[in-house]
């Protein structure tokens, strides 16, 4: 059976799969436990299944595991965790942006990876980059103050000649 | 309800079993159960289950709710279930209030049938008024109970005690008695007292504050555990293989076409799946696999509902509402209006497909599942698998939000099925395709609207007729179609939810009559979807109001008062359009392309006071509708978790808005054939608008639903709306881009303003 190697959340990972066409959502949740992603529809276009690959948001439903080798996977439990979680992740607790959840995995990293680039991404920016992550709950608006809460505080901080965002 | 026998269900039956407290070091452990952030801790919940199980599930007990530990920790055992709105923080809120101490240090286990009380479904807004409060009850009975214990002990009368942070002490001060030392891990053995005295809401120090949501911090880092991530060892992943065409039956199965995926094809009947030890491979198979369906073309298509609807064939009419003499008046007004509202198909539509794990072995079955009302689906599966009920188990996990009931109880139906067939634990989870074209269908609506003024320009007289599919009487569950296939009886009719209230205008009318044309069916299989029945009427009632305010040249806001005397509907109609800063004047507006909107309502008539206002811009060369801004005044009578409740309202605004705008399940003679996001679109991003939230707090009053009310003014809100922007009357849902740019084409020939 064919290995696959690649980085997760830091760690190399070596995976053997017998169709390299097999999604990497699927590897990441059965083959290596990382069920932070989610199956949302499989065509790419809800974005639940969000991941970075080598720190762009993509979409792991659609992503054969042959395409990351070599490559760097950083998934929703590795940007942080419930007792130190990313400054993306303690904005979206501080702002409860979570109803059912489902779909916030695809929310939170495809944030961070726009604020990322953006630190000082505005609500315009945000809106465009969740463009293609559908929220079923109606918790948009909690999520874009989650966001603009990130993007306030890396412009709060470089105001005072810090670099460091607080969390 | 009998308490169920310890022993079959303990953590020693499922380690030996293959439990899933050894699922591996990626999932907590405490994934056998629910739960995730502090209170998941592994081994905490599930020594709490261990310790519980041969509980009473009793709720006319104390002990069906509550466990008091000997360290003074409270486990509380709820029916209700969180679906993503926030009652797994509410619930403990009124709870820790009632008995007197921290939030923290009560456990919540949720739906699980081996130990929670059946409360009914979560579902029609009961959460909290209905289960939140009994266990309320239930609390203040225990709080009693533990004053009692502490009286005799400390040799003063209970009057003179008081329970506060987990403890019964003198009311004066002195050493009191931790809850944990009256009676930790011992029944409370009383029965819940309907008059047990509550507490004062105005000494409240957790209800009505915002209490930040235990699974929230696990959900945004990706641990909580959704029923889509539970596993069990030796689990396999099934697919369901469902018809190409509703109705249709497997001719030929050609097993051969899954030739080098390693899946095994499971048929009952007609009842066709896929199972595989790998997740992979059970979608490949089931994109391989290989059917010749009969043909079946039973279908009406999307495009003649409507005028199937008024062709029956009828079950029967019946009279909801007769005030005074609206026929009479009607036909004696020298001008009458009329308008005809429809509404379409819909379908809860969940970000997640629906998901199920169950384990049948030995005669006994047990599921993980994200069910609205486990207890009911514990006494379905039981019948359609032929298993003694003792033998059933339901655990509530979470899934992706439902809003009624969406494909949930169907994908444990057929998880079920298959592992009963390869006798392992099977995880069967649906694709986009059947979630779309098979989950149950909010019902279609239609509704005519007859109205005249008097001389003062007030409403004279009244008539709704609606057409209705007519639910199943005592119908037990929504038809499951894995059962129906498999060719196992149950019983078949229509389910929808209470579907004919509001119907009428929430304002003095001396002349209403509000009558049903029930269907004898409704064209896809229906259940209940969020405020069922009320979006549509509302959207009828309230912009046939408006349009008669436009006839009467009056202000839509100041028309509404001049009927409105309850003092709560009109403070949130008020509150409502001052969050938007209404000026008083009639619609439509003389220029511009912005306009404004609003609706009001009482929900069912007698519980939460809402009112939607919003302002819109129309794109009159595109017929895009852009809404600027969305403003909502909601009374619920008490609020128990202040940020939770907005967070409700939020969605429902915004969730409505989306179904107003883009959403209709699209059908033709043989099947759904809108079965993904780009065929049936709901609302993004750039599309959401700014949003004005007051909600009013009234802490004398009983504590009303909130996860639908605010739904229902939303529809004609923002019909209200576009007619106020460009003179446009939009009656057909969705509004969307084509049906407005036609509607304003229509409206320029016969000469309105362009």
């Amino acid at each position: 059976m064919p290995t696959y190697r690649f980085s997760v959340n830091g760690s190399a990972r070596a995976v053997q799969v017998q169709d390299g066409q097999q999604p990497l959502l699927y590897v990441l949740r059965n083959s290596l436990g990382l069920t932070g992603a989610k199956y949302g529809c499989g065509l790419g276009q809800c974005g639940a299944c969000t991941v970075h690959v080598d720190g762009n948001a993509v979409r792991s439903c659609r992503l054969p595991v042959s395409a990351v080798q070599g490559r760097r996977v950083t998934t929703i439990e590795g940007l942080g965790t419930p007792e130190q979680p990313h400054p993306v992740q303690a904005a979206f607790i501080a702002e409860q942006a979570a109803q059912c959840g489902y779909c916030v995995n695809g929310m939170v990293m495809t944030s961070a990876a726009l604020l990322a680039k953006k630190p000082n991404a505005t609500l315009a920016e945000a809106k465009a980059a969740l463009a293609g992550n559908l929220c079923r709950c109606g918790t948009h608006h909690r999520i874009e103050r989650a966001v603009m809460r990130v993007s306030g505080s890396a412009r709060k901080s470089a105001a005072a000649g810090n670099d460091k965002v607080q969390s | 309800m009998s308490a169920v026998p310890a022993g079959i269900w303990s953590r020693r039956t499922f380690l030996k079993s293959g439990g899933a407290m050894i699922i591996g070091a990626t999932l907590p452990a405490a994934a056998w159960a629910q739960g995730s952030g502090a209170a998941a801790m592994p081994g905490t919940v599930g020594s709490a289950i261990d310790k519980a199980l041969g509980k009473t599930l009793d709720a006319a007990e104390v002990d069906g709710f509550f466990a008091v530990h000997a360290d003074g920790s409270v486990t509380l055992f709820c029916g209700k279930v969180d679906l993503g709105t926030g009652l797994r923080a509410a619930i403990p809120q009124m709870a820790a209030e009632e008995l007197g101490i921290d939030f923290a240090r009560i456990t919540l286990i949720e739906g699980d049938t081996a130990l929670t009380p059946d409360q009914g479904a979560t579902a029609g807004s009961t959460g909290i008024m209905r289960g939140g409060v009994q266990i309320r009850q239930a609390a203040a009975t225990a709080r009693e109970a533990l004053i009692r214990i502490a009286a005799e002990r400390l040799g003063r009368p209970a009057s003179e005690l008081e329970a506060v942070n987990g403890e019964v002490r003198p009311k004066g001060g002195g050493a009191g008695i931790n809850f944990g030392a009256l009676i930790g891990d011992k029944r409370f053995g009383v029965k819940l007292d309907p008059k047990a005295p509550l507490r004062d809401p105005g000494a409240y120090t957790l209800v009505g504050k915002p209490q930040a949501r235990p699974d929230v911090p696990a959900k945004v880092t990706g641990r909580h555990v959704y029923v889509h991530d539970f596993t069990l060892p030796g689990m396999l992943h099934g697919r369901t293989m469902r018809p190409a065409s509703v109705g249709a039956t497997p001719l030929a199965v050609d097993e051969s076409s899954l030739r080098g995926i390693r899946a095994q094809v499971v048929r009952v009947n007609n009842f066709l799946g896929v199972v595989a030890e790998d997740e992979w491979d059970a979608v490949r198979a089931a994109r391989a696999l290989k059917v010749t369906w009969s043909k079946s073309e039973t279908l009406m298509g999307h495009g003649a509902v409507r005028e199937r609807m008024r062709a029956g064939p009828f079950e029967a009419d019946e009279s909801l509402i007769k005030t005074g003499d609206a026929r009479a008046v009607l036909s004696a007004a020298g001008k009458k209006f009329t308008a005809s509202y429809y509404w379409p198909v819909q379908s809860h539509a969940s970000m997640g497909p629906s998901c199920a794990v169950a384990d049948m072995r030995d005669g006994k079955l047990t599921v993980w599942s994200a069910s609205q009302a486990t207890h009911r689906l514990r006494v379905t599966l039981a019948r359609l698998l032929a298993v003694p009920p003792a033998g059933v188990r339901v655990v509530y996990l979470d899934g992706s939000g439902c809003y009624g009931m969406n494909g949930h109880d169907d994908a444990a139906a057929d998880a079920a099925l298959m592992s009963r067939v390869v006798g392992k634990p099977v995880r069967v989870q649906w694709s986009r395709e059947d979630e779309h074209g098979w989950d149950p269908k909010g019902p279609p609506q239609l509704l005519e609207m007859e109205g005249a003024l008097t001389a003062e320009g007030r409403i004279a007289a009244w008539r709704t007729e609606m057409w209705l599919p007519k639910a199943t009487a005592s119908l037990p569950n929504v038809p499951l179609l894995g059962p129906q296939d498999a060719g196992i009886s149950q019983p078949m009719g229509i389910s929808t939810g209470l579907i004919t209230q509001n119907g009428n205008p929430p304002y003095a009318v001396p002349n209403v009559d509000v009558v049903v044309h029930w269907l004898k069916d409704a064209p896809l299989r229906p259940s209940n979807i969020r405020a069922p029945g009320k979006v549509a009427n509302c959207f009828a009632v309230e912009s046939f109001t408006d349009e008669l305010a436009a006839a009467a040249g009056r202000d839509p806001v100041e028309f509404r008062l001049e009927g409105l005397s309850d003092p709560r509907g009109v403070e949130v109609l008020k509150r409502t359009v001052a969050l938007l800063g209404w000026q008083p004047r009639p619609s439509p507006v003389r220029s511009g392309n912005i306009g404004r909107g609003m609706a009001y309502m009482h929900y069912k008539g007698n519980e939460t006071y809402v009112a939607v206002a919003m302002e819109v811009r129309v794109n009159r060369l595109s017929g895009e509708i852009q809404v600027r801004r969305l403003a909502c005044a909601h009374d619920c009578g008490l609020v128990i978790n202040a940020d939770s409740l907005r967070s409700q309202i939020e969605g429902s605004l915004l969730q409505t808005l989306s179904r107003t705008l883009h959403e209709e399940v699209k059908f033709d003679r043989a099947r759904v054939t809108s079965t993904d996001w780009a065929s049936y679109p709901i609302l993004t991003f750039p599309e959401v608008p700014e949003v004005l939230i007051d909600v009013i707090d009234r802490p004398k009053e009983p504590p009303l639903g909130a996860g639908e009310a605010a739904a229902t003014p939303v529809p004609a809100a923002l019909a209200n709306a576009i007619f106020d922007a460009c003179g446009v009357r939009l009656r057909t849902v969705p509004f969307t881009r084509e049906r407005v740019k036609a509607a304003l084409i229509q409206h320029r020939n016969k000469g309105g303003k362009a």
